[in-house]
């Protein structure tokens, strides 16, 4: 699960062409006819607005339908486009008076990481999120969104900060994996991503965690252990990146295409899987089309989950999210287990599955309430 | 990064794959599969070291016949239900670990043993489960857990559901902990990535055996990366102590006494 050399490359930014991606091809013939026909329109003063509006209709359409058929590799290249808005971009346009707080106490400032206080909605949080940059002197600043051991500790930190003060947190993940490097290393990461692993799972404060770009890895899950997890519909969320997977098991990275597809790290695929709670929608053509749009999504899912959570007591809170990991990912079978439940009385069994499966019914169509 | 097999006639003579001396597999095998020329610790399979371990005959294994269901339908060059079913063949185990209630001289344990045999012990959904059952147990039943720890990290063929088993695992462990257990790691060569990043981390002692693979992206992956040589003995187990990860190097022939000597300390 670790991750392929290619990892300092700004993920997929040659793949993307005047903006578009290499699936896109037909929305740039269309984007090109508009803007000759605007030309033509202001140089001759003819009048093209009907064809215009004409082809910005099939645009969309365009757009549409590519969009509404991704395939998991598609999916992955929407998800680390260039334009994609990142972690500081939702903490603009989502959260409020945020407060940075840099400190891991224990070596440096990762700017991989970001945390800080923060408002959003009538809520009072601990902001946390991976920072991959805008431009090309930050995004070396803060490797490409690819945290150290210190960027863990220092969320860490924070989490626990939040906790001593009844704040909940707040994660927002986009990364490609943790930092593979000689330092990173040396200080723990291994470490470090335990740690947070095991104390997410006890922080006595609620959780929200959301997949808003690529969820690599282990660098991901270092701060996505929580009460609810969300994944925006076009993000995805993957054991290793498709290029890795490809290059180890079919021993060439131009596989990445049926790497994608077998690793199953699609919002759907993930939701199918019991993994998240939720899909945050995206506009057609993915978030940076509309970046206001999908901010407010988040919003709403946001608030709605802390005003949920903040119901609860800490120790059913604590109970229900440890109860949520446990199950996670159970897909085994025991032959012998599966033959001693059905000894049990059957009576029992079926009253215990009602109970659950009606349990089930009114969570989940709480959890539709808050979208 | 599995080392090769050295291909000699079955079962007499082998090479060192460290110093390169030709060695009586009969003698290796009493030294517990170190070489006695150069003190090579050998990875061995789980069931091995359970006899080199424990008391004769202690484990009484539990989740012995939990299976992968394949929850991905993962096909790679060849179909993953496929490659279970030839490790399971060659190594006649289900999945990658065993976890079972067993004795080191004479002090009750809750033990899990990786098995790098099987494709190198990587983690998926049975493991996950497994370890977290032996982590379960041992907070029930009051008993230490000693983890002896091999992988290369998450079972790609699973997907998220590997990469979960981290998750599941460390908080299994946080009740433990809260319980006031008592948990041991052995980590054994290799000891990397989705493993090392969760339960292998989180012992309230670490062991390791000499020079065993502790760390948690590939040292190919880092080299790519930083485009230079990686330092000499980078990642091993004298790496990891002296950068403060590892508590201590016990070689093969003292884990027993060490284990329990341990175990007494921390009363239990
Ligand atoms: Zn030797």
């Amino acid at each position: 699960m670790s991750i392929e050399p290619t990892v300092m490359s700004a993920g997929g930014a040659a793949a993307a062409v005047g903006g578009f991606l290499e699936f896109e091809k037909p929305l740039v013939r269309i984007q090109h006819d508009i803007e000759e026909m605007e030309r033509e329109q202001r140089e001759t003063g003819r009048d093209h607005a009907a064809d215009i509006r004409q082809q910005r209709t099939r645009f969309k359409t365009t757009l549409k339908r590519l969009y509404s058929s991704l395939t998991p590799w598609e999916t992955v290249l929407v998800a680390r486009h260039p334009k994609r808005p990142l972690s500081t971009d939702y903490l603009r346009m989502v959260f409020r008076d945020f407060c940075e707080l840099h400190g891991d106490r224990a070596f440096a400032d990762d700017k991989a990481i970001i945390s800080g206080f923060a408002r959003i909605g009538g809520h009072k949080v601990m902001f946390i999120g991976h920072n991959k940059g805008k431009e090309v002197k930050e995004r070396i600043a803060c490797n490409f969104g690819c945290a150290h051991p210190e960027g863990y500790r220092k969320a860490l930190q924070k989490m626990k900060l939040a906790e001593k003060y009844g704040l909940p947190v707040v994660c927002l993940i986009d990364t490609q994996g943790a930092y593979p490097g000689i330092g990173s290393e040396e200080r723990g990461i291994a470490y470090a991503i335990a740690t947070n692993l095991m104390e997410m799972a006890r922080l006595r404060t609620p959780i929200v965690c959301v997949v808003i770009g690529e969820g690599g890895s282990g660098g991901a899950l270092g701060i996505g252990v929580g009460d609810r997890v969300a994944i925006f519909q076009h993000a995805f969320y993957s054991v290793i990146s498709p290029e890795g997977c490809a290059a180890i098991l079919w021993k060439t990275a131009e596989q990445r295409k049926h790497a994608a597809e077998a690793l199953r790290l699609t919002a759907r695929e993930l939701a199918k899987l019991d993994m998240i709670d939720e899909i945050i929608p995206e506009p057609v053509g993915g978030a940076h089309r509309d970046p206001e749009k999908v901010a407010a999504g988040l919003e709403k899912y946001v608030v709605a989950a802390l005003n949920d959570l903040k119901r609860l007591t800490l120790g059913t809170l604590i109970r229900r999210r440890q109860e949520r990991i446990r199950r996670l990912g159970s897909f085994f079978a025991s032959p012998s287990e599966a033959k001693a439940r059905a000894a049990t009385d059957v009576s029992t069994t079926r009253r215990s599955t009602s109970r659950t499966s009606r349990l089930r019914t009114r969570f989940s169509q709480r959890e539709k309430v808050t979208t | 990064m599995a080392q090769d097999k050295v291909d000699v006639p079955a079962g007499l003579w082998s090479r060192c794959e460290s110093c390169g001396h030709m060695l009586y597999e009969k003698e290796v095998a009493e030294a517990l599969f170190v070489c006695p020329e150069c003190g090579h610790h050998r990875r061995i399979d789980a069931r091995t070291r359970i006899e080199q371990l424990v008391d004769p005959g202690s484990l009484e294994e539990f989740g012995a016949d939990l299976r992968s269901t394949d929850p991905l339908k993962f096909k790679d060059r060849m179909p993953y239900k496929e490659r279970l079913k030839r490790e399971q063949g060659k190594t006649g185990e289900l999945d990658a670990v065993v976890v079972g209630r067993a004795f080191i001289r004479g002090r009750a344990v809750i033990l899990g043993v990786m098995n790098p045999s099987f494709i190198m012990a990587s983690m998926g959904a049975v493991v996950g489960e497994k370890v977290t059952r032996a982590i379960e147990r041992a907070t029930e039943e009051n008993l230490p857990l000693v983890m002896v720890t091999a992988s290369g990290g998450a079972r790609m063929q699973e997907g998220m559901v590997s990469l979960m088993q981290m998750a599941k695992t460390a908080a299994a462990l946080a009740r433990l902990d809260e319980a006031g257990g008592l948990y041991i790691v052995v980590a054994t060569d290799p000891t990397t990535a989705g493993v090392a990043a969760s339960f292998a981390s989180l012992g309230d002692v670490i062991l390791a055996e000499p020079k065993a693979m502790i760390g948690f992206a590939g040292p190919r992956v880092i080299a790519n990366t930083i485009n230079a040589e990686l330092p000499e003995g980078f990642q091993r187990s004298e790496f990891m102590q002296e950068h403060g990860f590892v508590d201590r190097i016990v070689p093969r022939g003292e884990l027993r006494q060490e284990i329990a000597r341990i175990i007494d300390y921390c009363g239990k």
